[in-house]
């Protein structure tokens, strides 16, 4: 549903203010602790962040793909373990059950993914699965009224915190085909969460190993067909990738407002470096880098709203959105020189958290993939 | 018992006023506008006493140009009941203010009417004054910390020195200072509810009062500008400059 501008205005304008008055003085915090303090977590909740695309029949805001995008502008503007907290419920954790479950299982599940009550977690990535996803190993084996699962996934975000998870698991045969989906509550005998990875960055944010030893999934807990699982892990990664590619400009918006306001106050060779051409050469490459990438994702957005396939899009603009924030990031941590590299100044952090852009749901080389095969089906 | 939250548009406490060029006034075009600080924290404040079973209706209003309105919607959106719009063009003063907000409290009649204690574009602090006298109920100001038992309003009040308590027979009018409350953001549903609220569209001459300027603004000016600083040699040479200056004998 489409809001109207004054009622999305007032919207965008506390989201802004909660990011600058609330997240960012966390983020030297967070990055250290690897943590976000539970009471803001809880304030999340309150705010209804946890909703945003949760069909408002549900009790989420049930945004369209345009306005969410703007909402993840804003949330780039801090560090991106921050949106991470609610990221999995509004994107890969919930939009399986939005997108293929039944009246009954969303009924179950969404209104407590909404309010944040249940936090949802996307288990796709294997030890021997990532890119080639079609190849998951994980098997469930049918038993009566529920499927055996067994195997273990890699690298699943909000593992630790998450009380749902869906499963792509083998039921079938190899290949995609073989692959179906499951909602699988965290509480199940047998599923047993890793202890959190240490990663370069987006501390705060946690990824965890989720092993499943014969863990019985009630059989109505299938999410669309029986090896229908490839196709709706496929679904839900499209607009995950639409999200991403949003947090992205935010993320770069940040660092250029961060970059000119340093480059306005140092001063070299008698005057600020903002007045140094080669100075202005980054910001202008960097600024014109970031508003491609805006027009692009909302252009892709509005497609996606409209009701047009936009898989080839959605990768085109990840593949550009992440390439682009992880320049803009590198010229960041030039402009702020030495400084950029020194801890304290933040810039290093982000330099850091925006490597994982060009990687998670579905690397650069991915998307290269899907755009060049789309393309030359398409004859252009 | 109903509590009447009167809240202003002014401009936005993060940007920096400017004046505009002829000094009649604050340059308004193209900046960002929001709920005075003050009168926020007097929404909450109203809505708290409603979370807490004291308030049966919160009711918001505001005096102002149209787009006041999406102030009012913002005190909707964080938990008020309804809304009142009186349309006025141009600046009102307190006093005018104060006598529309008399109307309103007679139409309503609230137990309680929470106000900022001032608004931070004229800093005037004078309108809850002038509503308790034009009323005459009994007024808290500045206060820290509100309790409502019965029809008794305990309010404790900054003042210079220390704080100070008093007892209001309600109905009575409560001006909020900065600690009273932190107030909350209004969570995204309910910002997509608040649409949906009443708002009631009034003007002044519904309510038979002349808000015609009493007051005339001669002149607004930028405050002056920081001027560099001296480097002094010794203590002696600082001693002399400040003897000088008169600020030392």
């Amino acid at each position: 549903m489409a809001l109207d501008p004054e009622t999305f205005d007032a919207l965008i304008e506390t989201i802004r203010r909660f990011v600058t008055e609330r997240l960012r003085p966390l983020e030297a915090q967070v990055g250290e602790e690897d943590e976000l303090p539970a009471a803001l977590i809880e304030e999340m909740r309150q705010l209804g962040l946890f909703g945003l695309s949760i069909p408002e029949d549900y009790g989420g805001l049930g945004l369209s793909m345009v306005e969410e995008l703007k909402i993840a502008f804003e949330f780039g503007r801090t560090s991106p373990a921050m949106r991470s907290a609610f990221g999995t419920n509004v994107g890969i954790g919930s939009q399986g059950l939005v997108m293929s479950g039944t009246p009954e299982q969303k009924e179950k599940w969404l209104p407590r993914i909404a309010t944040g009550e249940i936090i949802t977690s996307f288990a796709l990535t294997e030890p021997d699965v990532g890119s080639d996803s079609a190849a998951v190993k994980l098997r469930a084996v049918r038993d009566g009224n529920v499927w055996k699962l067994s195997g273990t996934k890699r690298y699943i975000t909000n593992a630790d915190k998450a009380s749902l998870f869906t499963v792509m698991a083998r039921t079938g045969g190899a290949g995609a085909h073989g692959v179906s989906a499951f909602l699988v509550p965290a509480d199940l005998p047998g599923l047993t969460i890793g202890i959190p990875e240490r990663k370069m960055g987006q501390q705060g944010a946690h990824v965890c190993d989720v092993n499943f030893d014969d863990v019985p999934v009630p059989a109505e807990n299938m999410l669309g067909a029986e090896g229908d699982g490839f196709k709706v892990a496929m679904r839900v990664l499209d607009r995950g990738r639409l999200h991403i590619s949003g947090v992205c400009v935010g993320v770069a918006e940040r660092l250029i407002a961060d970059s000119v306001a340093y480059a306005v106050e140092r001063k070299q060779f008698g005057k600020p470096i903002a007045e140094h051409q080669l100075i202005q050469a980054m910001i202008a490459d960097s600024k014109t880098e970031a508003l491609a990438a805006r027009a692009f994702v909302l252009d892709v957005a509005a497609k996606k709203d409209a009701g047009e396939n936009t898989t080839m899009e959605a990768a085109a603009v990840k593949l550009f959105a992440s390439e682009m924030v992880g320049r803009v990031a590198d010229r960041a941590v030039q402009i702020f020189g030495g400084a950029g590299y020194i801890a304290d100044y933040g810039i290093e952090r982000f330099y850091r958290d925006v490597r994982l852009f060009r990687i998670y749901e579905g690397t650069t080389q991915i998307q290269q993939l899907v755009v060049a095969r789309e393309t030359i089906r398409r004859g252009g | 018992m109903k509590i009447l939250v009167p809240v202003k548009r002014v401009l936005d406490y993060n940007v920096k006023p400017r004046v505009k060029a002829d000094g009649t006034g604050v340059d308004l075009a193209n900046v960002k506008m929001s709920m005075n600080p003050f009168d926020e924290i007097a929404v909450e404040e109203a809505i708290r006493l409603k979370e807490k079973g004291v308030a049966t209706e919160v009711i918001v209003v505001s005096i102002g140009e149209p787009k006041s309105q999406d102030t009012l919607r913002t005190a909707l959106a964080m938990g008020a009941d309804r809304a009142i719009l009186i349309t006025a063009e141009g600046e009102v003063e307190p006093l005018g203010v104060a006598k529309l907000l008399k109307a309103v409290a007679d139409e309503e009649q609230p137990g309680l009417v929470i106000l900022g204690k001032q608004a931070i574009d004229d800093d005037s602090n004078q309108t809850g004054q002038m509503l308790a006298a034009l009323t005459g109920w009994g007024q808290g100001t500045f206060a820290s910390k509100v309790e409502v038992a019965g029809d008794t309003v305990i309010v404790t009040r900054e003042v210079d020195g220390g704080s100070e308590t008093v007892s209001l027979k309600a109905p009575a009018i409560v001006t909020t200072d900065l600690r009273l409350n932190e107030p909350r953001y209004a969570s995204l549903p309910n910002i997509m509810k608040a649409k949906s609220k009443p708002l009631a569209n009034k003007t002044p001459a519904d309510y038979g009062v002349d808000v015609a300027k009493r007051l005339t603004t001669l002149k607004v000016s930028e405050p002056p500008v920081r001027s560099a600083g001296i480097k002094v040699a010794d203590v002696d040479e600082l001693v002399a400059k400040l003897k000088a200056l008169g600020v030392a004998a």
